[in-house]
């Protein structure tokens, strides 16, 4: 690995909808084993961003690389086996299946069938859903089928993981339990984390990226950010203020 | 029902089944036997497209088209070859091959579920419209005349494995016929246990996940197409077999109708279903053919339209959840995490 | 001249038949997102009410006109509140539902007037082009084509009723915050896709052969020609249906009648593939 060609780089990079300009010129990098946290008010066009990184959307204009590969344009599924993992922002599961069979699927793809099962057995123990192996997914509880979802992208084994609002419905309990995941994973991979949860990410942020109407407004450290002025204004305002 | 005994009852059936297509023309007269044989053959044709859209979700209204491209190639075939061994293997393969090209096109075009229906049914009346009107010499494919719509008589049936010499007879024929559904079922049940099988379901699932996960939803779905027209071709030679004919009504849409039918009542999502829903609709329209009360096309039509709305899961997955219900009933020591499994699944 | 003239005509002809025929199937697609398959029994139903009311004495003119449309309506009405509203939503469904509908429909007919019913001449008679002739019959076919378009236009455009509909089929929840019932609003759009299908079987029974099968033949074609207009009712249809409808003569003139449908469907393959929105999805955008 050539330490001097950064995990991720986009530059310029536009999406518009007819009229609407989801992402403007946005040029971002992040480095291996970085933790990066975005965020910004709704609309601020980050899951617009994290669509475009996993191939679901292509650029109107700019590029994608990955390790300095140009990733921009290609299929979803090209992007995920060169090591994207995403974790989107609804819950994005197999409804059908059980959370073994969710976790399987992921899992297959980069070991040897020996080895599949207690690699399975290892996440759903990691996402402590160990004593729901066997029920089918689209029964679980909101914030249980956000932990399926992750421990999918976990087994898939990527490089670089995207996590959509990973806090979103979890209880207290769980959100602390994230955060820990996060940090745990983090020791070994890259991990650009989108998440409105304040308490979250102070939790676990160090660099943050501020979105605003579909550009980057400012990055830095978070208590820097947080004592923005101008991110005050468009975002946090009152939070921090009360 | 705990899954080792599950297991076992699923053997004993197959077994059951196999004893039963050998010892049935002991105890059949002819007629039966050949009716029979045509229900098997109908069967796989269901098999066909109950995997397809059962597992892959894709709803074909055109799978009379490989059907009847299986029909024809074996006649064709056979005509030419004088033996039916490779005209059976050409009969799965180039329907197969057909398969490929139409799922590339539909598929890697990203077009979504109504309109694979629009397309597969179209090809379905351009074969039957093409097919139709190649009466005269003009249309021969080495020595055999394709006929237009007085279709190819007197087709070659089944001989033993490259010895044209030795025609199968009718018993024989209801072996192989019957014998293939029994394969055929069996090769699904394998295909999908097998990865691919299981990658299969999660496409049907949810596409964008699967894609996630770096798998391609539109190969994937182009193999399950593969499969369900290498199938339906099969049935298409085990069919023109049992008439020693094919004319172009092989292509009808009435019949691709008919095997949504087979499905919607058998159950969709499962492979046992189908092939009960063809029996009992065939057992049905033979029951009123040979009466004047009812119109077949009326009670059909109720048939359908009294599952969607009544009973739209089938009567397999109905009997098995009641089944299923049943055994929770009288069973109360399990492991938490089944039980689980079955709390929230009757839910 | 003469040649070039008469198969323009036929051309119009083909488009403006496709154009009916397909109408009333886009009124129910574009507005409640369900596949009627069993709209080519509506056709049929309406060739039957026509021919049956002129055999048993009534004016022709009115036996097409009125009896056709009135009668379809009504029993698009039966079948939306007695099938189709458990429906909406189930797109697979509804066409199941309706597939069979349509068997059902063809086995009835069958069994209360047989296989083969007497037909109804054609109206007007014809016209001398030069060396070849052609019916007036066709000239009144454009005419009501066209004025059909026109109605709906208008309905949808500038009524009350045609500005509900469209809020409905917008956004059916918002609109029933509005006040607006839209199962009401699905029952009469359904009955008015009845209606006018049925008087495109009306129109066309002196020209076709009527059987109670005689549906299946429309179906696939009105069906791909929907979906290949996309969901615009008027421009999506009119676009496709003139598409074809050329298409189809033009190369049933080159060739033969068979090889003109079997140009039409590759060429309804080719535009869905390349256009899986239709026409208007990509043309025609926010257009009725």
């Amino acid at each position: 690995m050539d330490p001097l060609v950064p995990l991720l780089k986009t530059e310029h990079l536009t999406m518009r909808f007819g009229g609407v300009v989801a992402n403007d010129d946005v040029s971002f990098t992040l480095g291996e084993m970085e933790l990066r946290c975005l965020i910004g008010p709704n609309g601020a066009g980050k899951s617009t961003f994290f669509k475009m990184l996993t191939g679901q959307l292509t650029p109107t204009s700019g590029t994608i690389a990955f390790r300095g590969q140009p990733v921009t344009g290609l299929q979803s599924h090209q992007i995920a086996r060169l090591g994207i993992g995403i974790k989107t922002q609804v819950p994005n599961v197999f409804n059908g299946l059980s959370v073994r069979e969710n976790i399987w699927l992921s899992a297959r793809r980069k070991t040897t069938p020996k080895f599949t099962k207690p690699l399975v057995d290892e996440i759903l123990e990691k996402i402590r859903l160990t004593h729901l192996a066997g029920a089918t997914v689209g029964q679980l509880s909101h914030g249980q089928r956000q932990w399926v979802e992750i421990g999918t992208v976990l087994a898939g084994d990527p490089e670089l993981i995207l996590l959509d609002e990973p806090a979103a419905g979890m209880t207290d309990e769980e959100t602390h339990r994230t955060a820990e995941i996060i940090r745990e994973i983090n020791q070994t991979r890259a991990i650009v984390v989108v998440e409105h949860d304040m308490a979250f990410i102070k939790m676990i942020a160090r660099t943050v990226t501020v979105f605003h109407q579909g550009r980057i407004m400012m990055e830095d450290g978070i208590d820097a950010v947080l004592a923005d002025r101008r991110v005050r204004d468009v975002y946090l305002g009152k939070k921090v203020a009360a | 029902m705990p899954a080792p005994l599950s297991r076992l009852l699923q053997g004993l059936a197959v077994l059951g089944a196999i004893a039963l297509v050998v010892v049935l023309p002991t105890y059949l007269e002819l007629f039966t036997l050949m009716q029979m044989t045509l229900f098997a053959a109908m069967g796989v044709l269901a098999l066909s497209l109950g995997f397809i859209w059962g597992f892959g979700g894709i709803l074909s209204f055109g799978q009379t088209a490989f059907f009847g491209l299986g029909g024809y190639t074996y006649a064709v075939a056979a005509i030419n070859f004088g033996d039916s061994t490779n005209a059976i293997l050409l009969a799965i393969l180039f329907p197969a091959l057909f398969a490929a090209a139409l799922g590339y096109f539909v598929f890697y075009g990203r077009i979504s579920e109504v309109y694979l229906g629009v397309i597969t049914l179209t090809v379905t009346l351009i074969l039957f419209n093409v097919v139709n009107s190649t009466a005269g010499d003009a249309y021969t494919i080495g020595q055999a005349r394709l006929g237009g719509f007085n279709g190819i008589p007197s087709v070659p049936t089944f001989n033993a494995p490259y010895t044209p010499d030795a025609v199968l007879t009718p018993e024989a024929g209801w072996w192989v016929t019957g014998g293939a559904l029994i394969a055929v079922y069996l090769l699904m049940r394998l295909l999908l246990a097998s990865p691919f099988g299981r990658i299969a379901v999660a496409v049907r699932e949810n596409e964008t996940r699967a894609a996630l996960l770096g798998y391609d939803p539109r190969l994937i779905k182009l193999g399950v197409f593969m499969v369900g027209g290498a199938v339906a071709g099969l049935a298409g030679a085990l069919y023109v077999n049992w008439g020693a004919f094919v004319g172009p009504t092989i292509f009808s849409l009435s019949l691709s109708a008919e095997i949504i039918i087979w499905i919607t009542v058998g159950g969709l999502g499962t492979l046992i279903g189908p092939v009960v829903g063809c029996v009992l609709i065939q057992f049905l329209n033979a029951k009123i053919g040979s009466q004047q009360a009812f119109n077949s096309n009326l009670v059909l039509g109720v048939i359908l339209v009294g599952f969607v709305l009544l009973l739209p899961r089938g009567i397999v997955p109905t009997l098995r959840d009641a089944l299923a219900g049943l055994g929770r009933r009288t069973g109360p020591r399990r492991a938490p995490a089944s039980a689980r499994t079955q709390i929230a699944g009757a839910e | 001249m003469d040649l070039s003239l008469i198969i323009a005509l036929d051309v119009v002809n083909g488009a403006s038949s496709l154009f009916l025929l397909c109408l009333g199937l886009a009124i129910i697609f574009g507005m409640m997102k369900i596949i009627n398959l069993a709209h080519g029994e509506f056709v049929m139903l309406g060739a039957y009410a026509t021919v049956i009311s002129a055999n048993a004495g009534l004016n022709i003119w009115i036996a097409m006109l009125v009896v056709a449309p009135l009668s379809v309506g009504l029993v698009g009405l039966v079948i939306e509140r007695c099938l189709i509203r458990f429906l909406y939503g189930r797109l697979v469904d509804s066409m199941l539902a309706t597939w069979g509908l349509s068997l059902c429909l063809i086995g009835l007919v069958t069994t209360i007037f047989g296989n083969t019913i007497n037909g109804v001449p054609t109206p007007l008679g014809g016209f001398q082009l030069g060396a070849y002739r052609s019916s007036w019959y066709t000239i009144f076919l454009l005419a009501m084509a066209v004025l059909m378009m026109a109605l709906v236009y208008g309905v949808l455009r500038f009524t009350r009723f045609g500005l509900v509909a469209r809020a409905v089929m917008l956004n059916p929840g918002m609109a029933a915050t509005l006040g607006v019932n839209p199962a009401k609003v699905y029952m009469a759009t359904f009955g008015i896709g009845a209606a006018v299908t049925g008087l495109a079987g009306g129109l066309l029974a002196p020209v076709s052969g009527i059987t109670p099968v005689m549906g299946t033949a429309f179906v696939a074609k009105c069906f791909i020609t929907v979906v290949g207009g996309g969901a615009a009712i008027i421009s999506g249809t009119l676009s496709a249906a003139g598409l074809f409808g050329f298409v189809n003569q033009l190369g049933a003139f080159l060739t033969t009648p068979v090889y003109g449908e079997v140009i039409l469907f590759l060429s309804a393959i080719l535009l869905i593939r390349l256009l899986p929105q239709g026409i208007s999805g990509r043309f025609f955008k926010g257009t009725l």
